[in-house]
């Protein structure tokens, strides 16, 4: 057989940047870096350019400045003497409220929706689907305008609740719906162990973990007992006294009061206030985005197979057996990623706060510190910086999520 | 014996007994009703709660709707009027109509001119939505951009003309060199349209725009429903091709080019959209030329088509992630290079699968059209809370302007979701 020569040497010429694969994407990499300094270039010679022209520069020090506006929904102490970082504080508080509210909520609206659509009750069915369809095809915006509107224009005034012939009566004299917001009972502890109400609300916190413990300790230990023995215990009552009795002990030492909303002088006072704008996006957000969840509930549950459900029957299970052990974990599988990523719109479409006079983050460091400082872009870098980190937050607790779950194949 | 017989057989049948009807219970509407409404006591309950619900909404509504007055010229008008009785105020659409459609500084007499072009839209889209129509409609299409944008804005006739002849220009160098070498088809084309219009736009005489045929409307006089709908189909229109791009740097074997796309999508899909459109209003006219003006409507269409476009990628890499592997494989056997693979073989399945996903973006855009409200724009929104609800006649009537608002909206978006089940239907030409 002929032998083998070896290959010519390689000469590098220069019609192989293009021609030749090896080189061709180093050199549309090139390029495309040269486009993009180019590019940048370019844009930054007309920030600084027009920044000069308008006696600017880049400078984050108006952030220590005193803001001079009010807030009124606010979750830590602030007044307008405050800087405007602290009030972009406030407003980061206020947007992670809102988001957190709301994401709750939705995901109730959203699974009893859902699972209704599924429900053999036509009516039932149809309502929910007419429910889904009109708040899907709808803007979110609209929607909060409508609650909103609600709010501040069909709630009775304050002094609708004043005198003999009052228009308005509190719900069981502890709930007040106005038109300037929802006000409930306020839980206070009288004589608790620390000084400050929200040391003793941690301590209510922690106690509850250690039910929670304690609970799954009895579980563990009742399964093993039925793994044993073949008969499991009856654990209710054991439950029942480790999430009560605490709890109860504890409220009971640190006594626990109620702080009514009492009507003096124009408004109400005491009690929590739930200002409208909050109710506002709050509700609207939790109804547009608890239609989206219904869908993805929906097309979680139907996509488990039906012969998954016929086998658990034939293993000689329950129905809700079946439900708990075969369907909703594989149906949680489908449903848990588009849930977070409708988590991650809630958090980025509660920034609609502007539109009704929510202090949320939008709202106060891209509304009023921006208008009142004129400083924009350092603003509105800040604001992306901080939806940025939110969304990165949750994207991995998702990709987190969907590891876990993964189908485990060979 | 035969005679016990004969007496202990006391009746036989000689003829089939007539078939009776079923039990009322299991028939028509009762037993439609207990099978699908009364089924058991926890269906029967729910039966009634969403009866009593409907009940509900609807004797508050219908009355409301029924007695509603479409003539009076003020709120306080409309009250006398209905004289203390439910009844709806729609006269504020009657009177304000073409307000809400095309915002409040829009010449009057000009209003023929959206309103074609808004016609024309379907022609145009009609051959790109509906495959069987025929294919020279598409020629239309291609000139639909063009006249629409003469028709909305007016003036000189010849900016379009130009503009459409550097489109003309870059097909055409498309069209003879893309053949042979995609880059070069490419790249001659861009430098096509440009030179076409660097020169046509220096030969337009100045002020122009004064003596055209169609009176020249400014951007910021724009408003109203319309230009929810321009914002919706031009922003849609043009982020489908930058998120096919998008979509295929990011799958792209190039580390550079792949790690822009990935950190342009991930920038544009964490922060919200308001965040974008403040850009739009107050940060983006810092970085164009210093004595260039870039009128808002611009601004704000090249920050929402930025918005989808990252949206549209990520739908559109779902779809390219769905192909099985052996498609590319196949177009690389055949000794396709890139560009071609992955205009026949590629994309072509890779779109298809993700077409429901794109008409959910664009959808969902067309809503969030309505977010340029908040840095006071006068779309559908920003008309209704701003000059009409801040006017002496209607301060008040909320229901009536949301509630339209609301329909129109609901109209189109699910139109353009039933659009999208169709085509997916049309579409299945695998399975089954």
């Amino acid at each position: 057989m002929s032998t083998l020569t070896d290959p010519p040497k390689d000469s590098f010429r220069l019609s192989m940047l293009i021609n030749d694969t090896r080189y061709r994407s180093l050199t549309f990499q090139a390029l495309a870096f040269l486009a993009l300094a180019l590019s940048f270039m370019y844009l930054g010679n007309n920030l600084i350019a027009n920044l000069r022209a308008a006696g600017l520069n880049i400078n984050f020090g108006f952030l220590t400045d005193t803001a001079g506006y009010d807030i009124s929904q606010k979750l830590v102490e602030y007044s307008n003497q405050d800087s405007h970082s602290r009030a972009a504080f406030v407003g980061l508080l206020n947007t992670i409220l809102v988001a957190v509210l709301a994401c709750v909520t939705a995901t109730v609206f959203g699974v009893i929706a859902g699972v209704l659509r599924l429900s053999n009750n036509w009516l039932v069915s149809k309502l929910m689907a007419f429910y889904v369809e009109i708040f899907r095809n709808i803007p979110v915006l609209i929607w909060i305008i409508i609650i909103f509107t609600i709010m501040t224009a069909v709630m009775p005034a304050p002094r609708a609740f004043r005198g003999d012939n009052a228009t308005a009566t509190m719900v069981f004299d502890a709930f007040a719906f106005t038109n300037r917001g929802i006000y409930t009972p306020l839980p206070w502890f009288a004589n608790g162990i620390f000084e400050s109400q929200a040391l003793n609300w941690l301590l209510v916190l922690v106690v509850a973990c250690g039910s929670w413990f304690a609970a799954r300790r009895v579980n563990v230990w009742a399964t093993a007992k039925q793994e044993a023995t073949g008969e499991r215990p009856n654990t209710l009552p054991m439950l029942l006294g480790i999430w009560l009795a605490p709890f109860l002990i504890l409220m009971l030492i640190m006594g626990l009061t109620w702080e009514y909303p009492a009507l003096k002088g124009f408004n109400f006072q005491g009690g929590i206030k739930i200002g409208g704008p909050l109710i506002a996006l709050w509700f609207a957000l939790s109804i547009y985005t608890g239609a989206f969840i219904a869908e993805n509930v929906r097309a979680g549950i139907q996509a488990v197979s039906k012969g998954q459900t016929e086998a658990a029957a034939a293993l000689g299970l329950r129905p809700s057996k079946v439900m708990n052990l075969v369907v909703l974990p594989q149906a949680l599988r489908i449903i848990i990623p588009p849930l977070i990523s409708q988590y991650l719109n809630i958090t980025k479409n509660s920034s609609l706060a502007i539109a009704v006079g929510y202090a949320d983050i939008t709202a106060t460091l891209g509304g009023i510190t921006l208008n009142q400082t004129g400083r924009a872009i350092e603003c509105v870098l800040l604001l992306m910086a901080f939806y940025l980190t939110a969304s990165l937050l949750i994207s991995l607790v998702m990709n987190v999520y969907n590891a876990s779950v993964k189908l485990k194949e060979r | 014996m035969t005679d016990q017989t004969t007496n202990s057989i006391a009746f036989v049948a000689d003829g089939n007994i007539p078939q009776s009807p079923p039990p009322a219970r299991e028939t028509g509407v009762v037993k439609w009703m207990r099978e699908n409404l009364f089924s058991s006591w926890a269906n029967s309950l729910l039966t009634i709660v969403a009866g009593l619900v409907i009940y509900m909404v609807l004797s508050g509504a219908l009355p409301w709707m029924w007695n509603g007055v479409w003539t009076t010229s003020s709120l306080s008008e409309c009250r006398e009027v209905l004289a203390g009785e439910v009844g709806g105020c729609f006269s504020v659409l009657s009177e304000r109509w073409n307000q809400l459609l095309f915002g409040f500084q829009y010449p009057q007499d000009q209003y023929w001119r959206p309103t074609l072009a808004f016609v024309l839209l379907f022609i145009a889209g009609a051959p790109v939505l509906f495959f069987d129509l025929p294919r020279k409609m598409l020629a239309f299409t291609a000139v639909y951009p063009f006249l629409a944008f003469y028709l909305i804005w007016g003036g000189t006739i010849m900016a379009p003309i130009v503009a459409f002849l550097g489109m003309g220009a870059a097909a055409f160098v498309f069209q003879t060199y893309g053949k042979g070498s995609f880059a070069l088809g490419f790249f001659g084309a861009i430098v096509a349209a440009f030179a076409v219009w660097i020169i046509g736009g220096a030969l337009i005489p100045e002020g122009a725009s004064e003596t055209a045929m169609l009176q020249a409307v400014p951007s910021r006089d724009l408003g109203g429903f319309m230009l929810n709908l321009m914002l919706g189909v031009t922003c849609v229109s043009l982020s489908v091709p930058l998120g096919i791009a998008l979509a295929l740097g990011r799958q792209s074997d190039m580390p550079l080019i792949k790690w822009i796309c990935i950190i342009f999508i991930e920038f544009v899909r964490g922060v919200p959209l308001i965040t974008l459109l403040f850009v739009a209003s107050v940060m983006l006219s810092y970085f164009f030329p210093p004595d260039s003006t870039v009128d808002l409507f611009l601004r704000v269409v090249i920050m929402i088509t930025m918005f989808s476009a990252a949206y549209i990628a990520e739908v559109i890499r779902g779809g390219l992630a769905a192909l099985p592997k052996g498609q590319y494989e196949a177009a690389d056997s055949l000794g396709l290079d890139y560009p071609q693979a992955m205009r026949l073989i590629i994309l072509p399945q890779a779109l298809k699968i993700s077409i429901p996903g794109i008409v959910n973006v664009a959808v969902g855009l067309f809503k969030d059209t309505t977010l340029v409200s908040v840095i006071s724009m006068f779309d559908l929104v920003g008309m209704i809370r701003g000059p009409i609800l801040a006017s002496t006649e209607w301060a008040g009537v909320y229901w009536e302007l949301l509630g339209a608002a609301a329909i129109l909206f609901f109209i189109v978006c699910y139109g353009i979701s039933q659009y999208s089940q169709w085509l997916e239907r049309r579409l299945a030409t695998d399975h089954r």
